[in-house]
């Protein structure tokens, strides 16, 4: 399968086999008004099977999405055709508007303009929590 | 500029240099008679909550500060419509520092993410409640000495006490302090707190189900209210209420210096018999609850005596 290479734009690596398409719509990226590759079940020699999206355009990525949903995807900014950037995405500390309080007695529940903040409370069960009311998010 | 939304936000530093300046307090008042001269407590009482409103007000005035507010939502702009934000940020051109009761959950904290004043959780909802794990820490240290060493029951409604699950936090940064978990299966402590706060701190414990086989061993006891609607069926209600009524003939077999402790209000969970034993503390943990906030308001406006 040819897919044309980048000239200036974000290619995000290693998504978990099946992610992939979770990631294109939660990052909004049907909206793009440019190509963007969604590619799945590519041979991986670590992963066995990975996911991989390819944005042919210089956008602004929220990597908090990104870290939430599949920790340990990378994200390689290009430009004029070269690789000038490439990190690893962890887990964010703080996750504002990406997911929302659940609990109906939680501030936010009644004032809906209140940013819905979340913090990593445990990184090795990767459990975050509401930072107004403390209710623990359902996992992804 | 600092508020207090949880009592972790003290760390135990803070909390022994407020339990001194409340002893200094205990000891002379009028010292601190005219520590607050010219400024304002906003009480911000979205749901009523009579004894706690009043602690704050008397504490306020007792350091020769004034009070404004309202005791209820009703008599506030919140009832037009208007957010915790925006109130926040009125109130502080107002007063000098806000004790808030709101029965929303974070509440306390979106105020004191807007306001230019210090913020005090006055109780959010079945969330927070530092002033009066404050209380109960002052109680504590003036019955026993201390922190370290203690074998503290907590009895009733361990599941949905906000009280004990703050006290339990509280306690849990010092030294060798065992709890004893005194409650139906139906109230038991939660997991999620013995996972992540029993555990997580090696703190030893152990879950029984009545008062006389733990009494001889504790040193305080918490009690709190086993309430009618948390029971799937009255049946069960019926059958375990007097369990977690605590009677002089339950006391019969506890230490000389036992710490007999309780949020209040009580219902019936104490025996009236109780109130003149020597070891019932429960009406001084309100008196303590008072100079706690004294000598928090006295910290979070940086006044020094």
């Amino acid at each position: 399968m040819k897919i044309d290479a980048i000239v200036n734009g974000i290619v995000i690596d290693h998504i978990t086999a099946g992610k992939g398409m979770k990631l294109y719509h939660l990052l909004g990226l049907e909206a793009l008004n440019a190509s963007v590759a969604l590619i799945q079940n590519v041979n991986s020699k670590k992963m066995g099977k990975k996911d991989i999206i390819k944005i042919d355009s210089d956008i602004s990525l929220n990597t908090d999405v990104l870290g939430y949903v599949d920790p340990g995807v990378t994200v390689s900014i290009i430009k004029n055709g070269v690789t000038v950037e490439k990190k690893s995405i962890d887990l964010p500390e703080k996750l504002t508007d990406v997911i929302f309080c659940k609990n109906p007695r939680c501030i936010t529940s009644t004032e809906q303009e209140l940013p819905n903040i979340f913090t990593l409370t445990d990184k090795e069960q990767q459990i975050y929590r509401c930072a107004y009311c403390e209710t623990k998010a359902k996992s992804e | 500029m600092r508020s207090l939304i949880s009592i972790l936000d003290l760390d135990v530093v803070e909390i022994n240099e407020l339990i001194s300046t409340a002893n200094d307090i205990i000891d002379n008042p009028k010292k601190y008679s005219e520590a607050c001269h010219g400024k304002k407590l906003a009480t911000l009482f979205f749901e009523p909550s009579t004894r706690t409103r009043l602690s704050f007000e008397a504490a306020m005035y007792e350091l020769g500060g004034n009070v404004i507010g309202f005791s209820e939502a009703q008599s506030s702009s919140a009832a037009k419509g208007e957010s915790v934000a925006d109130t926040a940020k009125t109130i502080s051109c107002y007063a000098d520092i806000i004790a808030m009761r709101h029965p929303k959950e974070g509440a306390p904290l979106v105020a004191s993410m807007n306001a230019s004043i210090p913020v005090i959780n006055a109780g959010d909802g079945g969330h927070n409640h530092p002033t009066q794990t404050l209380a109960d820490l002052l109680t504590i240290h003036r019955e026993k000495g201390g922190f370290d060493n203690l074998t503290v029951g907590l009895c009733g409604d361990l599941k949905f006490g906000r009280t004990v699950h703050s006290l339990i936090e509280a306690l849990s940064r010092y030294n060798n302090i065992k709890f004893v978990l005194i409650s139906p299966d139906e109230l038991k402590l939660p997991s999620y707190i013995k996972k992540d706060v029993l555990k997580k701190h090696n703190i030893e414990y152990k879950q029984v189900s009545t008062i006389e086989e733990v009494i001889g061993e504790l040193d305080i006891l918490y009690m709190t209210r086993v309430q009618r609607e948390r029971f799937f069926n009255e049946e069960d209600y019926l059958r375990l209420k007097d369990t977690y009524i605590l009677t002089p003939e339950k006391l019969s077999g506890a230490k000389a210096d036992l710490s007999v402790m309780h949020p209040l209000p009580r219902v019936n969970e104490i025996s009236v018999a109780i109130d003149k034993d020597p070891r019932a503390c429960y009406f001084k943990q309100v008196l303590y609850g008072k100079y706690m906030r004294m000598a928090l308001i006295l910290k979070l406006l940086e006044v020094t005596v």
